[in-house]
């Protein structure tokens, strides 16, 4: 996997910039992530997405999905697409440092 | 006399018990299936049905003839499992008690979970192929359309078998182009995710597929309400396709039982260790097939591969002993691409669908993510396999596990 820097910091991600590292991600890092896809400031709301997103991925193994986030982490979908306009599954988890929704091909 | 009880008599369930019967002494225990249905459905074959492939004769038969020998079938609605108390109670109040549990209940389309999706429209101008009544009502319709938009839309994952949906277009190409109607038909893919294809290297082999068939792309469209009188879908983020012709892949969920006894997730599947499948709650209970919460595809495959693994584990579970073997999520799918052709991935948990050879190293017969015609002859014989081996229990010779010999393993 291909290295690159962000915020002065080495990290490895993926061919589409997907930090494929669990633990190379923290929360200056995801500032960053934020502003490289237009998101200017993570706000309470985005982190909370963030942390529910990271916590839920440690112990099921896969990104959540929308209705996951609604349904358990209790944020509405029409929220999602606010804090994370046009591609919200994706970019939740581009700025969470986990891999993106995914099939199976 | 110790008892193992099975819920659900479909691929799981029935290949779980015909591993395990021959290994359980019969005179320490008792294995009881239960399932409300009489029919088993060979579910692959539902995709065929709408183009007059396959007619409903061939997925089809009675349950009754796969239960092993050996082996009690109860056929009742379950009402409610009692983990706690080690019991399931069935519909009509009788009580069945276990040793051990497990549950191969899977999954069903909800379009119930959709605003606008079921309604007087459903079966009209709105379809599906997960069901055998959607995919007949299909089939009728399709054969006398005289053409329009026709719309697949995937309203979230994960689904059974995640490539039906694209076969699904593949195959309705194909069929149109042969009915001289493909000039008067807009094909159109619809998806949540952000693309047909998302892994790296699928996507670049396979990635114009739906460009050479003049297949639409709608990708990142995460459905919000169809509006079956306009006939347009509307996403959260108010984009809107309007159709002649629906296909709807619906919400999946596990079955509500799991829900009411308060064993499964937001969608009803079972939380469980996705290496040896038992499960996060109960030290007796193991989820195996679609009704597991398992990050991988919900699909007959995976549940054959898995299988293999749980009886190894679940012999070793019931002296004590820890359990050895461990599940790499495994699965591989003949994909139709029509025109008599087909693809073929192989992949896991960790390893993305690669190409090359399957199952023999350099000699195949089948090839990955490649169209070829045996890979299409691959996906025909494999209902009779079905059928005749896969939930009689007799030994495929295919390792559980994926291996990456024969595999060609390239960067993007």
């Amino acid at each position: 996997m291909p290295v690159t820097t962000i915020g002065g910091r080495e990290v490895h991600i993926d061919d589409e910039g997907f930090l494929t590292e669990y633990d190379e991600w923290s929360e200056d890092l995801a500032k960053e992530l934020a502003a490289n896809i237009g998101i200017p400031e993570l706000t309470e709301d985005h982190l909370r997405v963030i942390a529910f997103l990271r916590a839920d991925y440690k112990e099921q193994g896969e990104t959540a999905t929308l209705r996951r986030v609604s349904a358990v982490g209790g944020i509405p979908t029409k929220t999602l697409f606010q804090l994370f306009p046009k591609k919200p599954a994706r970019k939740m988890s581009y700025v969470s440092g986990l891999p993106k929704p995914a099939g199976c091909i | 006399m110790k008892r193992l009880v099975i819920l659900g008599a479909g691929t799981a369930g029935t290949m779980v018990a015909a591993k395990l019967r021959p290994r359980l002494a019969a005179s320490d225990w008792k294995i009881t299936m239960i399932d409300q249905e009489p029919t088993h459905y060979y579910q692959p074959g539902f995709l065929f049905i709408p183009f007059g492939i396959y007619t409903p004769d061939d997925v089809v038969k009675p349950k009754a003839d796969f239960i092993p020998s050996g082996v009690e079938y109860i056929e009742a609605e379950i009402d409610l499992i009692e983990a706690g108390e080690n019991q399931v109670k069935l519909a009509d109040g009788t009580v069945v008690e276990y040793d051990y549990l497990v549950i191969a209940t899977g999954t069903s389309i909800r379009p119930d979970e959709t605003p606008g999706l079921e309604g007087p429209e459903y079966g009209k101008t709105i379809h599906d192929f997960y069901t055998l009544p959607g995919a007949k009502a299909l089939a009728e319709a399709i054969r006398f359309w005289e053409g329009g938009k026709l719309v697949l839309n995937i309203v979230e994952m994960p689904i059974k078998c995640p490539v039906a949906p694209l076969e699904f277009i593949f195959l309705a190409d194909a069929y149109f182009q042969d009915k001289g109607l493909r000039d008067k038909v807009e094909l159109t893919y619809v998806t949540p995710l952000d693309g047909a294809f998302t892994k790296p290297i699928a996507a670049k082999h396979l990635g114009n597929l739906l460009e050479d068939k003049g297949v639409n792309l709608e990708p990142d469209f995460y459905l919000e309400r169809v509006d079956s009188d306009e006939k347009k879908l509307v996403s959260y983020d108010e984009r809107e396709v309007e159709y002649d012709m629906l296909i709807t892949i619906p919400l999946n969920m596990g079955a509500d039982v799991i829900g009411r006894s308060g064993l499964g997730n937001e969608g009803n599947f079972v939380p469980v260790d996705s290496k040896n499948f038992l499960s996060k709650q109960f030290d007796n209970v193991f989820a195996v097939g679609d009704a597991a919460d398992l990050p991988t595809s919900k699909a007959g495959s995976v549940a054959h591969f898995a299988v293999e693994v749980f009886t190894e584990n679940f012999l070793r579970h019931i002296e004590g002993l820890p359990m050895l073997e461990e599940f790499d999520g495994h699965a591989n799918c003949f994909i139709e691409s029509g025109h008599g052709k087909g693809l073929l991935i192989d992949f896991n948990y960790d390893t993305e669908p690669l190409p090359g050879k399957y199952p023999l190293p350099g000699i195949g017969p089948f090839t990955l993510l490649r169209e070829t015609e045996m890979n299409h002859w691959g996906k025909m014989m494999f209902k009779w396999t079905y059928w005749n081996m896969l939930l009689r229990g007799k030994p495929l010779p295919l390792p559980h596990e994926m291996l990456m010999a024969g595999k060609i393993d390239e960067e993007v």
